[in-house]
Formats: C-alpha cells, sequence, structure tokens
C-alpha cells in the first residue's frame, strides 16, 4: 500500500521533471549548438522583418488606415473595408479571371511541356536536341518587360507583323489591342512561350528516370515507337504530372502578376476580362492609394490562397506521401 | 538508352515518324526563338521603311539610326546598366551566401530543432499580409523608399532554393564526412566555410543563375519603392520607355526635337537592355537545367 502510493507519487513526479528537462533541454540545446544556431541568425532576421511583420499587417484589411496612426495604430472598421470589393462585383470579376486564366495556363503549359518532353527524348541527333532546347529555354531568362517589346512588335495595330502578313494575303488588319478575346488566346500563347523550356525540362528528366528494361521489353513484344510513347512514356508520367499540376492548383489564386501589368497596364478596353487579384491590389496601391480596397483584396487572396495550398496538400499526400510539401 | 534507341531504329525503322518527331520540336523551338529575330530585325531596320512597310523578319532597310539615338545620349542607360549590375553582383553574392549558410544549419542533423526553423522559412511561401502592409512597413516604418538596400534586400531570399540547397547538400556532403572533421576539431562556421561551400559549387551555380536573373529582371522593386533617376535599374528604365505614355516624356529631351527614330527606337532599347543575358545565355544555360533538375528530384 506504501509503496503504491509511492510509486504513484514517483510517476506524478516525472512528468514535472521531464518538463524541467526538456526547457534546460532547449537552453542547452541552444547553447551546445550555439554556433550553428547564430549562423541561422541572419536568414531568420530578414524573414521576421520581410515577411512575417507584414504578415501580422494582415489586420490592416479590418483597419480604417491613415497615415499618422499607421498599420496598428489605425482604428478598426470591421468589414468596411471588404464592402466595396465584394459589393461592386469587383470581387467576383477578378476572382473569375484569376481561375479562368490560371486554369488556361496550367492546361496549355502541362500539354505542351509534356509533349515536347516526349519529342525531345525521341530525337537522337545531339545537336539538333541540344539547339532546339536551348531556343525553347531563351524565352525565360528574358523579362516580361522585354516580352512587351516582342508583342508589341508582332501585334501593333500600324506596324506589327502580324497585321502586315494579314496585308500580305490582302487580309485585313485587326485592331488586337481593343479586341478582348484575342488575350484569351495570346495570354495562355506567351505562358507557354516562355515557361515551355523549363517544364520540358522538368517532365524530360522524370522521362529519363523511367526505367529502360521497361521500353527493351516492350520493342522485344513488338511495340512500335508510338506504342511505347502511349502505352509506357505518358502513363509513366502520370505521377509526375499530377504532383506538378496539384502543386500548380496551390497558385491558382496568384497570378502572373508580371505578365498582366506589362501586358495589359491600363488598358481600359481590356480590364474586364484582364484584371486579376494581383492587379486589383497594385492597381488600389499605385494608382488610388486606396489602402482599404489594397488590404481587403490582399486578405482576400492571402487567405485563400492559404485554405487552396492546404487542400492541394492533402490531395498531394493521399496520392504519394513523398511529395507532399510538408 | 543509347544502347536501346539504336536498338528501335533498326527495329522499326519510321520515316515518318521521325519527321514528325522533328518537326514537332523544331516548330515548338522556332516559335520559341522567332520573337529575338523579329527584335533584332526591327531594331537595325530604318525608321522610314518600318513607317512604310511595318516591321519585318529581316530588316528591309538597313540601318543603325536607333542605336545611335541611343548612344547619342548614353547617360541613362549607362546609369541603368550601373545600378543593375551593381544589384545583380551584391545581392547574388549575399544571398548565395546567407542562403547556403542556411542550408547548412537545416542539414545538420546535430540541431535540434531544424524542421521547426526549415517550417519558419516554408510557411512565408503558405501566406502573406498581402502587398498593402508590405508596402507601408518597408516605406513608412522602415524608410526604405530611395535606397539600394530596398533594391537588394526586396528580391532577396528564396525558400524554395534554400531548400533545394539544402538536399544538395544532403545529397553531396555525406554525414560521416561532417563527423570526423568535427573530430579533428574543427567548429560548425569552419566545416561549413571550407567544406559544405567548396562542395555545394555545383548547385550555387545553378541557384546564382536563377538568383542573378531574379535580380537582373526585377523592375517591381523600383517601380514600387523608388523615384530617384540614379537608382533605376536597365529593366525598370525598359520599362518607362516602352510605355507609351513615358516615352514621349523620356524621350522628348532627346529624340522629338531632332527628328529621331521612334518606332526602332523601343526596339533597339530592347535589345541594349536585354543584351547582356543574350550574351551569357550559351555559357549559363547549363546551370539552368541542373537547376530544375535538383529542384525536381525533391522540391
Amino acid at each position: 500500500m506504501d509503496l503504491a502510493t509511492e510509486t504513484r507519487k514517483q510517476t506524478r513526479i516525472v512528468p514535472r521533471d521531464d518538463e524541467r528537462l526538456k526547457t534546460g533541454g532547449f537552453i542547452r540545446e541552444l547553447i551546445r549548438n550555439r554556433i550553428l544556431y547564430l549562423m541561422f541568425v541572419p536568414i531568420a532576421v530578414y524573414f521576421i522583418i520581410f515577411a512575417y511583420i507584414p504578415m501580422a499587417g494582415i489586420v490592416m484589411a479590418f483597419k480604417d488606415f491613415n497615415y499618422r496612426s499607421g498599420i496598428f495604430g489605425s482604428p478598426w472598421n470591421g468589414f468596411d473595408n471588404f464592402h466595396y470589393f465584394f459589393v461592386s462585383g469587383k470581387a467576383l470579376l477578378v476572382t473569375r479571371n484569376t481561375v479562368i486564366y490560371n486554369v488556361i495556363f496550367l492546361t496549355c503549359y502541362t500539354a505542351f511541356s509534356i509533349t515536347a518532353a516526349i519529342f525531345i527524348a525521341e530525337i537522337q541527333k545531339k545537336w539538333f536536341k541540344k539547339m532546339a532546347q536551348s531556343m525553347m529555354f531563351l524565352p525565360y531568362f528574358i523579362s516580361w518587360v522585354t516580352v512587351t517589346a516582342f508583342v508589341y512588335n508582332f501585334l501593333n495595330y500600324e506596324y506589327g507583323i502580324v497585321n502586315k502578313i494579314l496585308d500580305a494575303f490582302h487580309l485585313s488588319a485587326i485592331d488586337i489591342y481593343s479586341t478582348t478575346w484575342y488575350w484569351y488566346f495570346i495570354l495562355p500563347f506567351l505562358y507557354v512561350w516562355k515557361w515551355v523550356g523549363y517544364g520540358s525540362v522538368l517532365y524530360l528528366a522524370a522521362i529519363v528516370g523511367i526505367d529502360q528494361e521497361i521500353y527493351e521489353a516492350a520493342t522485344i513484344d513488338g511495340a512500335n515507337r508510338l506504342q511505347r510513347i502511349t502505352r509506357i512514356t505518358i502513363p509513366l508520367l502520370k505521377p509526375t504530372m499530377i504532383i506538378l499540376i496539384l502543386l500548380g492548383l496551390g497558385r491558382i489564386m496568384r497570378g502572373e502578376f508580371d505578365m498582366f501589368y506589362q501586358l495589359i497596364g491600363n488598358n481600359g478596353t481590356l480590364m474586364d476580362t484582364t484584371d486579376i487579384i494581383d492587379t486589383l491590389v497594385f492597381r488600389s496601391l499605385q494608382g488610388s492609394l486606396d489602402f482599404g480596397m489594397a488590404s481587403s483584396v490582399g486578405f482576400y487572396q492571402s487567405v485563400l490562397t492559404l485554405a487552396i495550398i492546404l487542400f492541394a496538400n492533402y490531395l498531394v499526400r493521399r496520392y504519394d506521401k513523398e511529395q507532399a510539401l510538408f | 538508352m543509347k544502347d536501346m534507341t539504336a536498338r528501335n531504329s533498326k527495329l522499326d525503322r519510321s520515316p515518318l515518324f521521325t519527321t514528325v518527331t522533328y518537326l514537332i520540336v523544331g516548330i515548338i523551338a522556332f516559335v520559341c526563338l522567332v520573337p529575338f529575330i523579329v527584335l533584332i530585325a526591327g531594331s537595325f531596320s530604318s525608321e522610314s521603311s518600318v513607317l512604310k512597310e511595318g516591321f519585318w523578319f529581316w530588316p528591309r532597310e538597313l540601318s543603325l539610326d536607333a542605336y545611335r539615338a541611343i548612344f547619342r545620349y548614353p547617360h541613362d542607360i549607362l546609369s541603368g546598366y550601373r545600378v543593375s549590375i551593381l544589384l545583380t553582383v551584391v545581392g547574388t553574392s549575399v544571398s548565395l551566401f546567407i542562403s547556403t549558410m542556411t542550408a547548412y544549419v537545416l542539414y545538420r542533423k546535430e540541431v535540434k530543432y531544424r524542421s521547426a526553423l526549415a517550417f519558419f522559412l516554408f510557411f512565408t511561401t503558405l501566406f502573406n499580409g498581402g502587398l498593402a502592409p508590405y508596402y507601408l512597413w518597408l516605406s513608412k516604418n522602415l524608410h526604405l523608399q530611395n535606397t539600394y538596400s530596398v533594391l537588394i534586400l526586396g528580391p532577396m531570399f528564396n525558400v524554395l532554393f534554400i531548400l533545394i540547397l539544402r538536399s544538395f547538400i544532403r545529397g553531396s556532403v555525406p554525414e560521416p564526412l561532417v563527423e570526423s572533421a568535427k573530430i579533428d576539431g574543427a567548429g560548425d562556421l569552419r566545416i561549413f566555410l571550407q567544406m559544405v561551400l567548396p562542395l555545394s559549387k555545383p548547385a550555387l551555380a545553378s541557384i546564382g543563375v536563377f538568383t542573378a536573373l531574379a535580380y537582373w529582371n526585377d523592375w517591381w522593386t523600383a517601380l514600387m519603392f523608388t523615384n530617384k533617376d540614379y537608382l533605376i535599374p536597365l529593366q525598370y528604365l525598359l520599362y518607362k520607355m516602352l510605355s507609351s505614355i513615358n516615352l514621349s516624356a523620356a524621350m522628348s529631351q532627346h529624340v522629338t526635337n531632332l527628328d529621331q527614330p521612334k518606332e526602332t527606337f523601343k526596339l533597339a532599347m530592347t535589345v541594349v537592355a536585354t543584351g547582356p543575358i543574350i550574351v551569357l545565355f550559351p555559357f549559363v544555360q547549363k546551370y539552368f537545367v541542373s537547376g530544375i533538375t535538383i529542384g525536381a528530384v525533391k522540391g
């Protein structure tokens, strides 16, 4: 009986001891590896200043911001900032545009990257393969500012090469900068143009990783090259494809801001079909200094993005644990 | 693979399939290249031929007028080059050093809280406060407008690159090597500087290319945080010249009154601003490829 209470006491004491050990362990750990932790300090300071403090500033979405009081001193105003964003229909419009464009981008990017990768893998002349790949990488290296010049070069109404080609075929010139539907093709085209080199390397790496014995066995069984592509390569690329698409979906609320801002700018005619969340935030900040709008839309985007990433990651996790982000 | 493809071609020689393969890859590659050709052709065309016949795949009338117009008043461009080179060199070096150092800390097994530290960094890619607080915090509280600091610090780190570096170090610096160095009396910092850093060179080259590109192509930070001429990097200068409203303003002092080329000027300006990348491209593209693939192994 005595012994039993004794042991019970002890078991009750044990966790407390453990806790003390843990806190002691924490400080001891910091001291023991102090050099290593010190080496982490620069990046920690950077991310606290450039990411975590602005992150806390998200409360601005619920405040009536004024310069004098700053982000944290301004008075609260509940959901007032969100009111205009949602009531005006802007919320629906930019969300729709952002999602539509991103879905088109992701679909085209995936399709073209895989196609390019599959056919590059089939090419046997090394010089051709190298040269073609170099040409595909080139667009990745230039900025969207430069792309603006390209687009001007091609699509300009008076001097653009597209209208000159149409002219050569005796077709009438088209005014691309004031016709909205063209941009549903131009923007995805440019997106693919810029990213296909990058994407093809990703998928090519996956193709090279496929066990060659499978191909050899298929060849012996009489499969031709087309059959080997459709029956072996494509099915085996599926895991990579699914992971990359899911990860891409995680970014669906964020846009290729550089591209939209550079190419469309403040073109009023195209605004309704090409205004994405990022450009709306940027404009409310740059042009009109509408901090209420900018911060509430930013909040909306951040929260939605986090939710979507968590969901996408959950799907990746279910599909292939190894590939999950966290 | 080579062995296998050789056998394949014997087994099923299909000229049609081969032709289609070369055609598809060739077309994609060609489409990627064409805008560059048209750009360069346009920049070397005479203004009058462009006004008369528009742009074409080759210069209809060869002329250096646009370049002459640019280099008549080279001050803006030289200043742009100076700023861009400064930002790219300083930014990339500092970024690479600190990123690798961080990756090294996250790699060391002795660091008990390494996964918490990694998540501390990673979380910033999942969630952010949006542009408005970021802008206000940097400009109003930290007074970083119109400083080199903001241009260098703004785009400095990419968490993904740090994680890629970590997995690279994991793969190329075996644990026992670190152990034996420790037994021999090397400190943690020394192990990093003399062992891990040199062994990470291939990854540093790749990540360096991506980081340098991010700096060179960054116009956004300058647009957000600067309005002083001496701080304008090349890409932002190009942006200002291309956006048509500013074009007239920016050029009025140099160009319009001299009756100089306008259309070809834009293109020549683009060529001048993009030139260094195109020149360096052949040397760095292999690091570009290896960068994507080390990222893909475990990204």
